[in-house]
Protein backbone atom coordinates (compact mmCIF):
# COMPACT_ATOMS: atom_id res chain seq x y z
CA UNK A 1 0.00 0.00 0.00
CA UNK A 2 1.99 2.68 -1.01
CA UNK A 3 -1.56 4.51 -1.36
CA UNK A 4 -0.10 7.56 0.61
CA UNK A 5 3.29 6.46 1.18
CA UNK A 6 4.39 5.96 -2.61
CA UNK A 7 3.70 9.85 -3.06
CA UNK A 8 6.36 10.71 -0.16
CA UNK A 9 8.47 11.81 -3.28
CA UNK A 10 5.21 13.50 -4.57
CA UNK A 11 3.88 15.07 -1.53
CA UNK A 12 2.38 17.60 -3.70
CA UNK A 13 -0.67 14.75 -4.48
CA UNK A 14 -0.49 13.45 -1.13
CA UNK A 15 -1.68 16.43 0.31
CA UNK A 16 -3.87 16.96 -2.02
CA UNK A 17 -5.84 13.83 -1.11
CA UNK A 18 -6.80 15.27 2.00
CA UNK A 19 -7.63 18.79 1.03
CA UNK A 20 -9.45 17.63 -1.82
CA UNK A 21 -12.93 17.19 -0.33
CA UNK A 22 -12.67 20.95 -0.18
CA UNK A 23 -10.46 22.31 -3.18
CA UNK A 24 -10.53 20.82 -6.33
CA UNK A 25 -13.60 19.29 -8.38
CA UNK A 26 -15.48 17.07 -6.01
CA UNK A 27 -14.54 13.39 -6.32
CA UNK A 28 -16.85 10.76 -7.71
CA UNK A 29 -17.05 6.96 -7.02
CA UNK A 30 -15.94 3.99 -9.73
CA UNK A 31 -17.87 1.17 -9.14
CA UNK A 32 -15.22 -0.63 -10.51
CA UNK A 33 -12.82 0.64 -8.47
CA UNK A 34 -15.20 -0.32 -6.12
CA UNK A 35 -15.58 -3.95 -6.85
CA UNK A 36 -12.13 -4.85 -7.50
CA UNK A 37 -11.25 -3.48 -3.88
CA UNK A 38 -14.50 -5.54 -2.16
CA UNK A 39 -13.35 -8.73 -4.00
CA UNK A 40 -8.96 -7.74 -3.11
CA UNK A 41 -10.33 -7.63 0.66
CA UNK A 42 -12.21 -10.61 0.65
CA UNK A 43 -8.75 -12.36 -0.87
CA UNK A 44 -7.36 -11.06 2.21
CA UNK A 45 -9.26 -11.89 4.21
CA UNK A 46 -8.86 -16.08 2.57
CA UNK A 47 -5.11 -15.41 3.32
CA UNK A 48 -5.67 -15.35 7.03
CA UNK A 49 -8.37 -18.30 7.03
CA UNK A 50 -8.02 -20.48 5.74
CA UNK A 51 -5.19 -20.46 3.90
CA UNK A 52 -2.39 -18.75 6.36
CA UNK A 53 -4.14 -21.83 8.91
CA UNK A 54 -3.43 -24.62 6.20
CA UNK A 55 0.03 -23.78 5.70
CA UNK A 56 0.80 -23.55 9.32
CA UNK A 57 -1.55 -26.73 10.55
CA UNK A 58 0.19 -28.92 8.08
CA UNK A 59 3.52 -27.90 9.46
CA UNK A 60 3.07 -28.84 13.22
CA UNK A 61 1.95 -32.46 14.78
CA UNK A 62 -1.18 -33.76 14.92
CA UNK A 63 -1.76 -32.89 18.31
CA UNK A 64 -1.47 -28.68 17.80
CA UNK A 65 -3.13 -28.79 14.26
CA UNK A 66 -6.38 -26.79 15.78
CA UNK A 67 -4.96 -25.08 18.04
CA UNK A 68 -2.82 -23.06 14.80
CA UNK A 69 -6.07 -23.16 12.82
CA UNK A 70 -7.71 -21.44 16.05
CA UNK A 71 -5.09 -18.94 16.19
CA UNK A 72 -5.48 -17.89 12.76
CA UNK A 73 -9.05 -17.76 12.86
CA UNK A 74 -9.18 -15.63 16.34
CA UNK A 75 -6.82 -13.41 15.21
CA UNK A 76 -9.02 -12.36 12.01
CA UNK A 77 -12.01 -11.91 14.89
CA UNK A 78 -10.19 -10.30 17.31
CA UNK A 79 -8.54 -8.03 15.45
CA UNK A 80 -11.54 -7.12 13.39
CA UNK A 81 -13.53 -5.96 16.36
CA UNK A 82 -10.46 -3.83 17.34
CA UNK A 83 -10.13 -2.59 13.78
CA UNK A 84 -14.15 -1.43 13.75
CA UNK A 85 -14.34 -0.21 17.60
CA UNK A 86 -11.25 2.20 17.33
CA UNK A 87 -8.70 0.37 15.61
CA UNK A 88 -8.98 2.06 11.70
CA UNK A 89 -9.70 5.22 13.41
CA UNK A 90 -6.70 5.46 15.66
CA UNK A 91 -4.44 4.17 12.32
CA UNK A 92 -5.47 5.98 9.07
CA UNK A 93 -7.28 9.50 11.39
CA UNK A 94 -5.43 12.51 9.83
CA UNK A 95 -6.27 14.35 13.57
CA UNK A 96 -4.18 12.57 15.82
CA UNK A 97 -3.57 11.79 19.79
CA UNK A 98 0.17 11.63 18.63
CA UNK A 99 1.49 13.35 16.09
CA UNK A 100 2.91 11.66 13.36
CA UNK A 101 2.18 8.06 15.03
CA UNK A 102 -1.25 7.58 16.31
CA UNK A 103 -4.31 8.97 14.99
CA UNK A 104 -7.29 9.83 17.26
CA UNK A 105 -10.84 8.40 17.76
CA UNK A 106 -12.77 10.56 15.49
CA UNK A 107 -13.92 7.23 13.14
CA UNK A 108 -14.33 5.20 16.39
CA UNK A 109 -17.00 2.28 15.51
CA UNK A 110 -16.98 3.99 11.64
CA UNK A 111 -18.52 6.58 12.95
CA UNK A 112 -19.72 9.38 10.27
CA UNK A 113 -18.31 6.69 7.28
CA UNK A 114 -21.90 6.87 6.20
CA UNK A 115 -21.97 4.79 2.55
CA UNK A 116 -21.96 7.78 0.33
CA UNK A 117 -19.08 9.02 2.04
CA UNK A 118 -15.44 8.73 -0.11
CA UNK A 119 -12.51 7.45 0.82
CA UNK A 120 -9.88 9.90 1.66
CA UNK A 121 -7.25 7.83 0.81
CA UNK A 122 -6.49 6.86 -3.15
CA UNK A 123 -3.74 7.34 -4.90
CA UNK A 124 -5.14 8.92 -8.55
CA UNK A 125 -8.53 10.68 -8.72
CA UNK A 126 -8.05 9.90 -12.56
CA UNK A 127 -10.51 6.95 -12.38
CA UNK A 128 -12.95 7.81 -9.65
CA UNK A 129 -12.46 6.79 -5.63
CA UNK A 130 -14.34 3.91 -3.59
CA UNK A 131 -15.88 4.50 -0.05
CA UNK A 132 -14.69 5.24 2.96
CA UNK A 133 -16.08 1.81 4.01
CA UNK A 134 -13.85 -0.28 1.31
CA UNK A 135 -10.90 1.24 2.34
CA UNK A 136 -11.45 1.16 6.18
CA UNK A 137 -12.10 -3.17 5.56
CA UNK A 138 -9.25 -3.21 3.35
CA UNK A 139 -7.11 -2.48 5.62
CA UNK A 140 -8.77 -4.06 8.24
CA UNK A 141 -7.38 -7.35 6.42
CA UNK A 142 -4.40 -6.41 6.50
CA UNK A 143 -4.21 -5.73 10.36
CA UNK A 144 -5.56 -9.21 10.78
CA UNK A 145 -3.22 -11.22 9.14
CA UNK A 146 -0.04 -9.79 10.73
CA UNK A 147 -0.26 -10.98 14.41
CA UNK A 148 -1.73 -14.17 12.51
CA UNK A 149 1.73 -13.91 10.78
CA UNK A 150 3.33 -14.05 14.12
CA UNK A 151 1.59 -17.15 15.27
CA UNK A 152 3.66 -19.43 13.04
CA UNK A 153 6.88 -18.17 15.28
CA UNK A 154 5.59 -19.67 18.61
CA UNK A 155 3.66 -22.53 17.25
CA UNK A 156 2.69 -25.74 19.98
CA UNK A 157 3.70 -24.42 23.19
CA UNK A 158 1.71 -21.07 23.93
CA UNK A 159 -1.59 -20.64 25.94
CA UNK A 160 -4.48 -19.46 24.03
CA UNK A 161 -5.19 -16.87 27.11
CA UNK A 162 -1.75 -15.69 26.44
CA UNK A 163 -2.23 -15.34 22.94
CA UNK A 164 -5.79 -13.85 22.81
CA UNK A 165 -4.26 -11.23 24.92
CA UNK A 166 -1.19 -10.87 23.67
CA UNK A 167 -2.84 -10.20 20.00
CA UNK A 168 -5.03 -8.06 20.97
CA UNK A 169 -2.43 -5.78 22.68
CA UNK A 170 0.23 -6.07 20.13
CA UNK A 171 -2.19 -4.73 17.48
CA UNK A 172 -3.14 -2.13 19.33
CA UNK A 173 0.62 -1.29 20.45
CA UNK A 174 2.50 -1.99 17.74
CA UNK A 175 0.44 -1.97 14.85
CA UNK A 176 -1.57 0.90 14.76
CA UNK A 177 0.96 2.56 15.31
CA UNK A 178 2.86 1.31 12.54
CA UNK A 179 0.37 1.52 10.50
CA UNK A 180 0.08 5.52 11.42
CA UNK A 181 3.68 6.43 10.78
CA UNK A 182 3.86 4.24 7.55
CA UNK A 183 0.26 5.13 5.55
CA UNK A 184 -1.27 8.39 7.02
CA UNK A 185 -0.45 11.30 5.46
CA UNK A 186 1.07 13.23 8.83
CA UNK A 187 2.75 9.75 9.42
CA UNK A 188 6.49 9.96 9.93
CA UNK A 189 7.92 6.87 7.95
CA UNK A 190 5.55 8.45 5.05
CA UNK A 191 7.28 11.76 5.29
CA UNK A 192 10.72 9.92 5.29
CA UNK A 193 10.12 8.58 1.08
CA UNK A 194 10.19 4.79 1.99
CA UNK A 195 8.81 2.78 -1.17
CA UNK A 196 6.13 -0.10 0.41
CA UNK A 197 3.61 -0.22 -2.20
CA UNK A 198 1.45 -3.14 -0.42
CA UNK A 199 3.11 -3.18 3.62
CA UNK A 200 6.60 -5.35 3.74
CA UNK A 201 7.49 -2.66 6.47
CA UNK A 202 4.47 -2.73 8.33
CA UNK A 203 3.12 -6.65 7.73
CA UNK A 204 6.54 -8.46 7.12
CA UNK A 205 9.07 -7.13 8.80
CA UNK A 206 6.71 -6.21 11.62
CA UNK A 207 5.70 -9.73 11.79
CA UNK A 208 8.70 -10.95 11.56
CA UNK A 209 10.79 -9.35 13.68
CA UNK A 210 7.91 -9.57 16.65
CA UNK A 211 8.32 -13.21 15.88
CA UNK A 212 11.58 -13.22 16.61
CA UNK A 213 11.38 -11.21 20.38
CA UNK A 214 8.28 -13.91 20.99
CA UNK A 215 10.15 -17.27 20.89
CA UNK A 216 13.51 -15.78 22.15
CA UNK A 217 11.21 -14.74 25.63
CA UNK A 218 8.78 -18.04 24.93
CA UNK A 219 11.89 -20.64 24.59
CA UNK A 220 12.15 -23.86 22.66
CA UNK A 221 9.63 -26.51 22.83
CA UNK A 222 10.17 -28.49 25.13
CA UNK A 223 12.09 -32.17 23.72
CA UNK A 224 12.88 -30.04 20.28
CA UNK A 225 13.46 -32.08 17.80
CA UNK A 226 12.81 -32.08 14.00
CA UNK A 227 9.71 -34.06 13.44
CA UNK A 228 8.33 -34.30 9.89
CA UNK A 229 4.98 -32.21 9.35
CA UNK A 230 1.97 -34.11 9.78
CA UNK A 231 0.13 -33.10 6.69
CA UNK A 232 2.43 -31.55 3.46
CA UNK A 233 -0.43 -31.92 1.27
CA UNK A 234 -2.43 -28.85 3.71
CA UNK A 235 0.74 -26.98 3.81
CA UNK A 236 0.63 -26.85 -0.27
CA UNK A 237 -2.52 -26.29 -0.55
CA UNK A 238 -2.17 -23.31 1.88
CA UNK A 239 0.67 -22.11 -0.04
CA UNK A 240 -1.77 -21.69 -3.02
CA UNK A 241 -4.56 -20.20 -1.30
CA UNK A 242 -1.29 -17.82 0.00
CA UNK A 243 -0.50 -17.40 -3.42
CA UNK A 244 -4.07 -16.41 -5.18
CA UNK A 245 -4.83 -14.19 -1.90
CA UNK A 246 -1.83 -12.02 -2.25
CA UNK A 247 -3.14 -10.99 -5.47
CA UNK A 248 -5.92 -9.25 -3.37
CA UNK A 249 -2.71 -7.85 -1.06
CA UNK A 250 -0.44 -6.79 -3.64
CA UNK A 251 -2.68 -5.68 -6.82
CA UNK A 252 -5.53 -4.10 -4.23
CA UNK A 253 -2.78 -1.58 -3.43
CA UNK A 254 -2.98 0.42 -6.02
CA UNK A 255 -6.57 0.99 -4.22
CA UNK A 256 -7.93 1.12 -8.45
CA UNK A 257 -8.97 -0.90 -10.91
CA UNK A 258 -6.32 0.19 -12.91
CA UNK A 259 -3.08 -0.06 -14.28
CA UNK A 260 -0.56 0.03 -11.58
CA UNK A 261 -3.18 -2.68 -9.88
CA UNK A 262 -2.23 -4.75 -13.36
CA UNK A 263 1.69 -4.09 -13.01
CA UNK A 264 1.60 -5.14 -9.02
CA UNK A 265 -0.18 -8.07 -10.07
CA UNK A 266 2.08 -9.67 -12.60
CA UNK A 267 5.01 -8.58 -10.24
CA UNK A 268 3.14 -10.87 -7.68
CA UNK A 269 3.03 -13.96 -9.95
CA UNK A 270 6.34 -13.22 -11.33
CA UNK A 271 8.50 -13.09 -7.99
CA UNK A 272 6.20 -16.15 -6.21
CA UNK A 273 7.22 -18.30 -9.44
CA UNK A 274 10.79 -17.81 -9.93
CA UNK A 275 10.99 -18.07 -5.65
CA UNK A 276 9.27 -21.36 -5.40
CA UNK A 277 11.61 -22.58 -8.45
CA UNK A 278 14.62 -21.71 -6.83
CA UNK A 279 14.63 -23.38 -3.16
CA UNK A 280 13.36 -26.83 -4.39
CA UNK A 281 16.30 -26.38 -6.74
CA UNK A 282 18.72 -25.37 -4.05
CA UNK A 283 16.99 -28.40 -1.91
CA UNK A 284 17.75 -30.70 -4.75
CA UNK A 285 21.70 -29.26 -5.07
CA UNK A 286 22.26 -29.36 -1.49
CA UNK A 287 19.92 -32.40 -0.13
CA UNK A 288 19.27 -34.51 -2.84
CA UNK A 289 15.66 -33.89 -3.96
CA UNK A 290 13.22 -31.05 -4.77
CA UNK A 291 10.98 -30.82 -1.90
CA UNK A 292 7.28 -29.79 -2.02
CA UNK A 293 7.80 -28.44 1.15
CA UNK A 294 10.39 -25.91 -0.35
CA UNK A 295 8.12 -25.09 -3.29
CA UNK A 296 5.68 -23.66 -0.81
CA UNK A 297 8.52 -22.00 1.25
CA UNK A 298 10.07 -20.67 -1.41
CA UNK A 299 6.55 -19.38 -3.10
CA UNK A 300 5.82 -17.76 0.36
CA UNK A 301 9.20 -15.99 0.52
CA UNK A 302 8.78 -14.42 -3.21
CA UNK A 303 5.75 -13.08 -2.27
CA UNK A 304 6.61 -11.76 0.93
CA UNK A 305 9.92 -9.99 -0.60
CA UNK A 306 7.92 -8.34 -3.91
CA UNK A 307 5.18 -7.14 -1.26
CA UNK A 308 6.65 -3.83 -0.85
CA UNK A 309 8.07 -3.87 -4.65
CA UNK A 310 4.76 -4.88 -6.44
CA UNK A 311 3.68 -1.66 -8.44
CA UNK A 312 7.39 -0.30 -8.69
CA UNK A 313 9.19 -3.05 -10.35
CA UNK A 314 8.97 -4.16 -13.67
CA UNK A 315 8.76 -8.28 -13.99
CA UNK A 316 12.50 -9.20 -14.90
CA UNK A 317 13.08 -6.97 -11.53
CA UNK A 318 10.13 -9.10 -9.39
CA UNK A 319 11.77 -12.51 -10.39
CA UNK A 320 15.36 -10.70 -9.23
CA UNK A 321 13.92 -10.05 -6.19
CA UNK A 322 12.08 -13.19 -5.37
CA UNK A 323 14.79 -15.23 -6.39
CA UNK A 324 17.18 -13.60 -4.36
CA UNK A 325 14.93 -13.29 -1.04
CA UNK A 326 14.56 -16.93 -1.61
CA UNK A 327 18.51 -17.69 -1.15
CA UNK A 328 18.78 -15.47 1.69
CA UNK A 329 15.80 -17.25 3.20
CA UNK A 330 16.87 -21.09 2.77
CA UNK A 331 20.81 -19.86 4.26
CA UNK A 332 18.64 -18.19 7.15
CA UNK A 333 16.54 -20.92 7.68
CA UNK A 334 18.67 -24.06 6.83
CA UNK A 335 21.52 -22.96 8.32
CA UNK A 336 22.10 -20.14 10.45
CA UNK A 337 18.37 -20.84 12.63
CA UNK A 338 20.39 -24.43 13.70
CA UNK A 339 23.47 -22.27 14.68
CA UNK A 340 21.41 -19.42 16.68
CA UNK A 341 19.35 -22.27 18.26
CA UNK A 342 16.41 -19.97 18.53
CA UNK A 343 13.12 -21.75 18.11
CA UNK A 344 11.03 -20.14 15.45
CA UNK A 345 8.71 -23.42 14.84
CA UNK A 346 7.27 -22.48 11.38
CA UNK A 347 10.14 -19.86 10.55
CA UNK A 348 7.84 -16.64 10.19
CA UNK A 349 10.89 -15.01 11.05
CA UNK A 350 12.86 -16.52 8.04
CA UNK A 351 10.64 -16.39 5.67
CA UNK A 352 8.87 -12.87 6.78
CA UNK A 353 11.06 -11.18 8.65
CA UNK A 354 14.38 -11.86 6.73
CA UNK A 355 12.37 -12.02 3.64
CA UNK A 356 10.31 -8.90 4.49
CA UNK A 357 14.33 -7.15 5.24
CA UNK A 358 15.60 -8.69 1.66
CA UNK A 359 12.41 -7.09 -0.61
CA UNK A 360 12.52 -3.42 0.83
CA UNK A 361 15.88 -3.01 0.08
CA UNK A 362 15.99 -4.43 -3.31
CA UNK A 363 12.73 -2.18 -4.31
CA UNK A 364 15.26 0.34 -4.09
CA UNK A 365 17.70 -1.24 -6.02
CA UNK A 366 15.01 -2.43 -8.65
CA UNK A 367 12.40 0.33 -8.65
CA UNK A 368 11.79 1.19 -12.11
CA UNK A 369 10.96 5.34 -12.94
CA UNK A 370 8.87 3.76 -16.50
CA UNK A 371 6.09 2.05 -14.45
CA UNK A 372 4.90 5.63 -13.15
CA UNK A 373 6.28 8.03 -15.69
CA UNK A 374 2.65 8.05 -17.66
CA UNK A 375 1.30 9.05 -14.15
CA UNK A 376 3.50 11.92 -13.27
CA UNK A 377 5.69 10.17 -10.13
CA UNK A 378 9.29 8.82 -10.61
CA UNK A 379 10.39 5.89 -8.05
CA UNK A 380 14.09 5.31 -9.37
CA UNK A 381 15.97 2.39 -7.69
CA UNK A 382 19.82 2.22 -7.41
CA UNK A 383 19.73 -0.07 -10.99
CA UNK A 384 18.06 3.36 -12.90
CA UNK A 385 20.69 5.85 -11.43
CA UNK A 386 18.54 6.97 -7.76
CA UNK A 387 21.23 5.01 -5.13
CA UNK A 388 20.14 7.04 -2.63
CA UNK A 389 16.74 5.22 -2.78
CA UNK A 390 18.80 1.98 -1.07
CA UNK A 391 19.13 3.99 2.18
CA UNK A 392 16.17 4.91 2.43
CA UNK A 393 14.82 1.61 2.32
CA UNK A 394 17.75 1.03 4.96
CA UNK A 395 16.24 3.54 7.02
CA UNK A 396 12.65 1.99 6.76
CA UNK A 397 14.12 -1.39 7.91
CA UNK A 398 15.56 0.08 10.65
CA UNK A 399 12.83 1.91 11.97
CA UNK A 400 10.42 -1.11 11.99
CA UNK A 401 13.36 -3.65 12.66
CA UNK A 402 13.47 -1.59 16.37
CA UNK A 403 10.08 -0.83 16.79
CA UNK A 404 8.74 -4.33 16.18
CA UNK A 405 11.30 -5.95 18.34
CA UNK A 406 11.64 -4.10 20.96
CA UNK A 407 7.81 -3.07 21.59
CA UNK A 408 7.21 -6.77 21.10
CA UNK A 409 9.79 -7.49 24.33
CA UNK A 410 7.82 -4.88 26.07
CA UNK A 411 4.32 -6.01 25.04
CA UNK A 412 5.03 -9.87 26.12
CA UNK A 413 6.68 -8.80 29.60
CA UNK A 414 3.31 -6.78 30.30
CA UNK A 415 1.09 -9.85 29.03
CA UNK A 416 3.64 -12.32 31.23
CA UNK A 417 2.72 -10.03 34.17
CA UNK A 418 -0.88 -11.42 33.94
CA UNK A 419 -0.62 -14.85 32.67
CA UNK A 420 1.95 -17.14 32.49
CA UNK A 421 2.88 -17.58 28.66
CA UNK A 422 4.15 -21.17 28.12
CA UNK A 423 1.34 -24.59 28.86
CA UNK A 424 2.84 -26.79 31.12
CA UNK A 425 5.81 -29.53 30.06
CA UNK A 426 2.85 -31.99 30.06
CA UNK A 427 0.38 -29.83 28.42
CA UNK A 428 2.69 -29.32 25.69
CA UNK A 429 3.49 -33.53 25.25
CA UNK A 430 -0.34 -34.40 25.38
CA UNK A 431 -0.50 -31.45 23.09
CA UNK A 432 -2.49 -27.79 22.46
CA UNK A 433 -5.57 -29.11 20.49
CA UNK A 434 -6.98 -31.47 23.82
CA UNK A 435 -4.88 -28.77 26.50
CA UNK A 436 -6.23 -25.49 24.98
CA UNK A 437 -9.61 -26.75 23.85
CA UNK A 438 -10.52 -30.33 24.69
CA UNK A 439 -10.89 -31.36 20.89
CA UNK A 440 -9.29 -33.14 18.46
CA UNK A 441 -8.47 -32.68 14.61
CA UNK A 442 -8.65 -36.53 13.67
CA UNK A 443 -9.82 -39.67 15.07
CA UNK A 444 -8.85 -43.08 14.76
CA UNK A 445 -11.81 -44.89 14.50
CA UNK A 446 -15.47 -43.60 12.48
CA UNK B 1 -2.24 -74.31 15.33
CA UNK B 2 -0.26 -70.88 14.59
CA UNK B 3 -0.56 -67.51 14.24
CA UNK B 4 1.88 -66.11 11.68
CA UNK B 5 2.95 -62.20 12.00
CA UNK B 6 4.82 -60.89 9.46
CA UNK B 7 6.14 -57.21 9.39
CA UNK B 8 6.87 -56.55 5.25
CA UNK B 9 7.62 -53.49 3.49
CA UNK B 10 4.44 -51.67 2.45
CA UNK B 11 4.46 -51.88 -0.68
CA UNK B 12 5.21 -55.28 -1.41
CA UNK B 13 1.78 -56.03 0.28
CA UNK B 14 0.28 -56.34 -3.31
CA UNK B 15 3.09 -59.08 -4.10
CA UNK B 16 2.50 -61.00 -0.49
CA UNK B 17 -1.16 -60.72 -1.07
CA UNK B 18 -1.03 -62.42 -4.73
CA UNK B 19 1.67 -65.31 -3.37
CA UNK B 20 -0.82 -66.46 -0.59
CA UNK B 21 -3.69 -66.59 -2.95
CA UNK B 22 -1.62 -69.01 -4.66
CA UNK B 23 -0.91 -71.13 -1.87
CA UNK B 24 -4.63 -70.99 -0.81
CA UNK B 25 -4.29 -68.76 1.98
CA UNK B 26 -6.93 -66.73 1.79
CA UNK B 27 -7.76 -64.95 5.91
CA UNK B 28 -5.11 -61.93 7.10
CA UNK B 29 -5.49 -59.08 8.86
CA UNK B 30 -3.61 -56.32 7.68
CA UNK B 31 -2.24 -52.44 9.65
CA UNK B 32 -0.12 -50.43 9.04
CA UNK B 33 2.92 -49.84 11.78
CA UNK B 34 5.92 -47.79 12.31
CA UNK B 35 8.93 -49.28 13.36
CA UNK B 36 12.36 -49.93 12.31
CA UNK B 37 15.12 -53.04 12.11
CA UNK B 38 18.70 -52.88 12.43
CA UNK B 39 19.22 -50.06 10.01
CA UNK B 40 17.99 -47.95 12.55
CA UNK B 41 15.53 -46.04 9.80
CA UNK B 42 16.29 -43.53 6.78
CA UNK B 43 16.02 -39.63 7.93
CA UNK B 44 14.10 -37.35 5.91
CA UNK B 45 14.76 -33.41 5.48
CA UNK B 46 12.41 -31.03 6.15
CA UNK B 47 13.40 -27.05 5.31
CA UNK B 48 16.75 -28.53 5.20
CA UNK B 49 16.83 -30.07 8.85
CA UNK B 50 16.85 -33.48 9.15
CA UNK B 51 14.25 -35.00 10.87
CA UNK B 52 14.94 -37.23 13.85
CA UNK B 53 11.56 -39.40 14.75
CA UNK B 54 12.84 -42.15 12.20
CA UNK B 55 10.54 -44.86 12.15
CA UNK B 56 9.69 -45.96 8.44
CA UNK B 57 6.35 -46.75 7.81
CA UNK B 58 5.97 -50.72 7.67
CA UNK B 59 3.04 -52.96 6.72
CA UNK B 60 2.02 -55.90 9.61
CA UNK B 61 0.09 -59.22 8.63
CA UNK B 62 -1.41 -61.35 10.96
CA UNK B 63 -2.54 -64.99 9.65
CA UNK B 64 -3.92 -67.66 11.71
CA UNK B 65 -3.23 -71.02 10.22
CA UNK B 66 -3.82 -74.89 10.99
CA UNK B 67 -0.56 -77.43 10.90
CA UNK B 68 -0.59 -78.14 7.87
CA UNK B 69 -0.42 -74.50 5.89
CA UNK B 70 2.34 -73.05 8.37
CA UNK B 71 5.13 -73.69 6.06
CA UNK B 72 3.15 -72.74 2.71
CA UNK B 73 2.32 -69.70 4.27
CA UNK B 74 5.65 -68.36 5.72
CA UNK B 75 7.21 -69.51 2.03
CA UNK B 76 4.35 -67.34 0.35
CA UNK B 77 5.17 -64.41 2.49
CA UNK B 78 9.04 -64.86 1.88
CA UNK B 79 8.25 -65.27 -1.93
CA UNK B 80 6.11 -62.53 -1.86
CA UNK B 81 8.16 -59.61 0.58
CA UNK B 82 11.74 -60.53 -0.79
CA UNK B 83 13.98 -58.13 -2.59
CA UNK B 84 17.23 -58.92 -1.30
CA UNK B 85 17.53 -55.43 0.67
CA UNK B 86 17.82 -54.40 3.89
CA UNK B 87 14.51 -53.74 5.41
CA UNK B 88 12.25 -56.75 3.74
CA UNK B 89 11.46 -57.38 7.40
CA UNK B 90 10.72 -60.57 9.77
CA UNK B 91 8.02 -63.14 9.91
CA UNK B 92 7.44 -64.27 13.56
CA UNK B 93 5.38 -67.72 14.52
CA UNK B 94 3.48 -68.27 17.89
CA UNK B 95 2.01 -70.89 19.45
CA UNK B 96 -2.12 -70.97 18.93
CA UNK B 97 -4.10 -71.61 22.37
CA UNK B 98 -7.76 -71.23 20.70
CA UNK B 99 -9.37 -70.02 17.96
CA UNK B 100 -13.62 -69.11 18.38
CA UNK B 101 -15.56 -68.16 15.01
CA UNK B 102 -18.12 -65.26 16.52
CA UNK B 103 -21.19 -66.16 14.46
CA UNK B 104 -21.39 -69.64 15.25
CA UNK B 105 -18.99 -70.26 18.40
CA UNK B 106 -16.89 -73.29 16.63
CA UNK B 107 -13.81 -73.44 17.97
CA UNK B 108 -10.14 -74.53 16.98
CA UNK B 109 -9.25 -75.69 13.90
CA UNK B 110 -12.69 -75.95 12.23
CA UNK B 111 -12.86 -71.65 13.27
CA UNK B 112 -9.94 -70.99 11.38
CA UNK B 113 -10.78 -71.74 7.85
Amino acid sequence: MKRFSSFLTALTLAVAALSAQTAAPTPVLSSGNTAWLLAATALVMFMTAPALGLFYGGLVRKKNVLSVLMQCFAALAIVSVIWVAFGYSLAFSDTEIIPGVLGDFKWAFFNGMTPEVLSPYYISDATGRVPHLVFAMFQCMFAVITPALIAGAFAERMKFSFFVLFTALWEILIYIPLAHMVWSANGVLFKLGVLDFAGGTVVHINAGFAALAVVLLLGKRSNHRTLPPHNLAYTMMGAAMLWFGWFGFNAGSSLAADGIGASAFVATNSAAAAAGLVWPFLDWLINKRPTILGAATGAVVGLVAVTPAAGFVNPAGAMAIGAIATIVCFFMVTVVKEKLGYDDALDAFGCHGIGGIVGALLTGVFADPRLWKAFGATYSGALYGNPGQLGIQAIGVLVSVCLAFFGTLIIYKLVDLVLRARVSVHEEEVGLDITQHNERAYTVID
Amino acid sequence: MKMVIAIIQPWRLEYVKEALYAAEVKLMTVSEVLGHGRQDGAPEIYRGQKETGNLLRKIRLEIAVNEAFVEPTIAAIQKGAKTGEVGDGKIFVYELAEVVRIRTGERGGKAIG
